[in-house]
């Protein structure tokens, strides 16, 4: 750590951590009521599991990325923050609002959470991943726009680099298209074509832009690469990033209403989209390999890799498996599009976070590189998880592949319901799974606290 | 990569291609909110529509089904569940919950009146008239 202010990461993170426990124990309770229908019901339903679980996701990847670029930026920059006390107030804001919101999810109705948070006067609510009421919504942008006044500042006094640059773009980008969720037409097709403009134009855009940031400025510091190279690479993924994902939106334009040119856009661009994807991770490969000095932290070199393969693999051919008109017809909202979700998210975005994690965890603690013990704990854990969400994935897509092949395809088709009971062999293995990651998860948190006073590892 | 390929060239790259694919997406956004009137049928949008879909999102319906194929996966798809089931079907499913069979799972009781009931089968029913390109694939959703 260079600079005092860089500290401030330290807070998100280890929140960000904690929220990802919740999301995954949610997880498993959906799983268990995927096999076991009436499971904690009446009291979670299933709806009310789902909304934790995917709120908690956002919630903390934001944590993650809000922590990366409060450590990252001071660096790069070659100055102090602009304001840490500012970036602490929006913590205490952010989690505070945060958990209120879980706490209002899973405490009374949502109709009546709706109705207290002022849902009548502006309706936001009841669509998936934008559930949450108004003041949440409000106090996200808030604690948006003060965090990227605090960077935006901090770079404009510092040095300016290509990786800072790209970082604020696309944390700028996240915000803007954010206030797309306050946009909500009693037109469902309208509704829905715009609320894609919040979802896919975060997760195949600007949310493209921070990763590969984050995964730049990692590479630099763990490789010794000349910055020009990297910096080069990075141009290039983002500008194919947004070369093809910007109209390569019109992958959810195929049924929902909108007209029937989408499908060509719509194909061809997201058909495009795995190039960046591949590109990132030839780039974590080619730059590991040129690497001009032995970095301590194996496990964040470990990380870094993993997110170039893991990202490519869910959302580049997990995301094309899909992606063509002709095939979205029959797996449009089916257990492939699940299947594809937690590849796609884990690969790209948890990773990337617990490759931030990873590489500066150890420095705000005050060393270069955790113990070797705790390193290789780390990567234990590391293993587990990542198997773990492979084969979610694979058992998620054969329940998908049964669902479509038994519900919609053949002369006699059955109903949603009995193709369920069907595939319901495919549920448990996720479940299952789905606590080996959790096993996982418990050891990742382990490491921290593991052996932490040996000797930092040597290079 | 390439020496004469320079870093200014990929930043150029990236701010001309972001800038030329969003115009030509708002373009097509343009297109598309031009010629949505013919396929959504907005002019059969009614009061009772609009209530429907409040509803519909206060109850966060979407948290368990699909809407033309867009929510969770958990129970069947919803967008063409007018056509499958008919109004009073829809309507006296939603009162009967929760169906109690053990080990099933569970929709939840909305304890929602007569014309809460109606308001969200006339949004079901505005739904399943949408031009989807004819999907879903059959009836089943
Ligand atoms: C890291 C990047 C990505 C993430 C995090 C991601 C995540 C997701 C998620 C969560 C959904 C489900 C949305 C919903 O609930 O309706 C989805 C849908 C979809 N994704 Fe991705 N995705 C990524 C990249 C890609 C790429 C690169 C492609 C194409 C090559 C792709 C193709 C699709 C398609 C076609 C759907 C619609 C599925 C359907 O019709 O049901 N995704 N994605
Ligand atoms: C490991 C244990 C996990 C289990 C058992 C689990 C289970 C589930 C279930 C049952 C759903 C709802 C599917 C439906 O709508 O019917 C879901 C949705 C989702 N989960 Fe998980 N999950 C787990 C971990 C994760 C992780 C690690 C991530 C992110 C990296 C994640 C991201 C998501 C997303 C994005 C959705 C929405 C998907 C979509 O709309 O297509 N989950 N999960
Ligand atoms: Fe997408």
């Amino acid at each position: 750590m260079q600079f005092k202010s860089q500290a401030v990461a330290k807070p998100y993170f280890i929140a960000a951590i904690a929220l990802f426990v919740g999301q995954i124990l949610f997880g498993l309770i959906m799983g268990y009521q995927y096999v076991v229908g009436d499971f904690l019901f009446p009291y979670i339903p299933f709806n009310v599991a789902r909304m934790v679980h995917t709120n908690l996701l956002i919630v903390w990847i934001l944590f993650g990325f809000m922590g990366a670029a409060y450590y990252l930026i001071p660096e790069e920059a070659e100055t102090e923050l602009y304001s840490p006390k500012l970036a602490m107030l929006m913590f205490w804001i952010f989690l505070g609002a945060g958990v209120l919101t879980i706490v209002g999810y899973l405490a009374v109705p949502y109709a009546t959470l709706a109705q207290a948070t002022g849902n009548d006067l502006l309706a936001t609510m009841g669509r998936e991943f934008l559930e949450q009421p108004l003041p949440t919504k409000i106090g996200i942008v808030i604690v948006a726009l003060a965090f990227l006044f605090n960077l935006s500042m901090t770079v404009l006094k510092g040095r300016k680099t290509s990786i800072s640059l790209v970082l604020l773009i696309g944390l700028w980008g996240l915000a803007i298209f954010f206030l797309f969720s306050f946009y909500n037409p009693s037109n469902l097709v309208l509704d829905k074509y715009f609320w894609w403009w919040t979802v896919h134009l975060w997760v195949e855009g600007v949310w493209e832009l921070i990763l590969g940031a984050m995964l730049a400025f990692v590479l630099i510091k763990i490789t010794g690469v000349d910055r020009e190279v990297i910096e080069k690479w990075l141009y290039v993924i983002i500008a194919m990033t947004l070369i093809t994902g910007i109209i390569g939106t019109g992958h959810h334009y195929f049924w929902i209403g909108t007209p029937e040119y989408w499908q060509w856009f719509g194909s061809v661009f997201s058909a495009l989209e795995p190039i960046p994807f591949f590109m990132m991770t030839v780039f974590a490969f080619n730059m590991v390999n040129r690497r001009r000095r032995e970095h301590p932290n194996k496990a964040a070199t470990l990380w870094a890799l993993g997110t170039g393969v893991m990202a490519f693999l869910g959302a580049g051919v997990w995301g094309f498996m899909h992606t063509l008109a002709p095939v979205n017809f029959f797996t449009h909202g089916t257990q492939i599009t699940a299947a594809h979700g937690h590849m796609a998210f884990y690969g790209a975005y948890v990773m990337v976070n617990l490759t931030m994690i990873s590489y500066a965890m150890p420095l705000l603690r005050g060393r270069s590189a955790n113990s070797g013990s705790a390193q290789v704990m780390e990567m234990w854990a590391f293993w587990m998880m990542t198997v773990s969400i492979v084969f979610i994935t694979l058992f998620l897509t054969a329940a998908g592949i049964l669902q479509i092949w038994l519900q919609r395809m053949g002369s006699n088709p059955m109903s949603f319901m009995d193709a369920q009971d069907q595939v319901m062999l495919f549920y448990w293995m996720r479940e299952i799974t789905g606590f080996v990651f959790f096993a996982g998860l418990v050891l990742y948190i382990g490491s921290f606290f593991y052996k932490q006073n040996e000797a930092p590892a040597a290079a | 990569m390439n020496e004469t390929f320079t870093k200014a060239m990929a930043r150029n790259m990236f701010y001309g291609g972001a800038v030329f694919f969003f115009l030509l997406f708002l373009a097509l956004t343009f297109d598309t909110v031009k010629n949505l009137p013919k396929r959504d049928h907005r002019e059969n949008i009614t009061e009772s529509v609009v209530r429907g879909k409040h509803i519909w999102e206060t109850r966060n319906c979407v948290g368990c089904h699909t809407i033309l194929g867009e929510g969770a996966y958990f129970a069947p798809e919803l967008g063409n569940v007018y056509k499958r089931r008919g109004g009073e079907f829809i309507k006296a499913w939603i009162a009967a919950q929760p169906t109690g069979i053990p080990g099933r799972r569970q929709m939840p009781q909305f304890h929602l009146n007569d014309q809460e009931l109606d308001d969200i089968v006339e949004f079901l029913k505005w739904t399943s008239e949408i031009d989807t390109n004819n999907w879903p694939p059959n009836i089943e959703g």
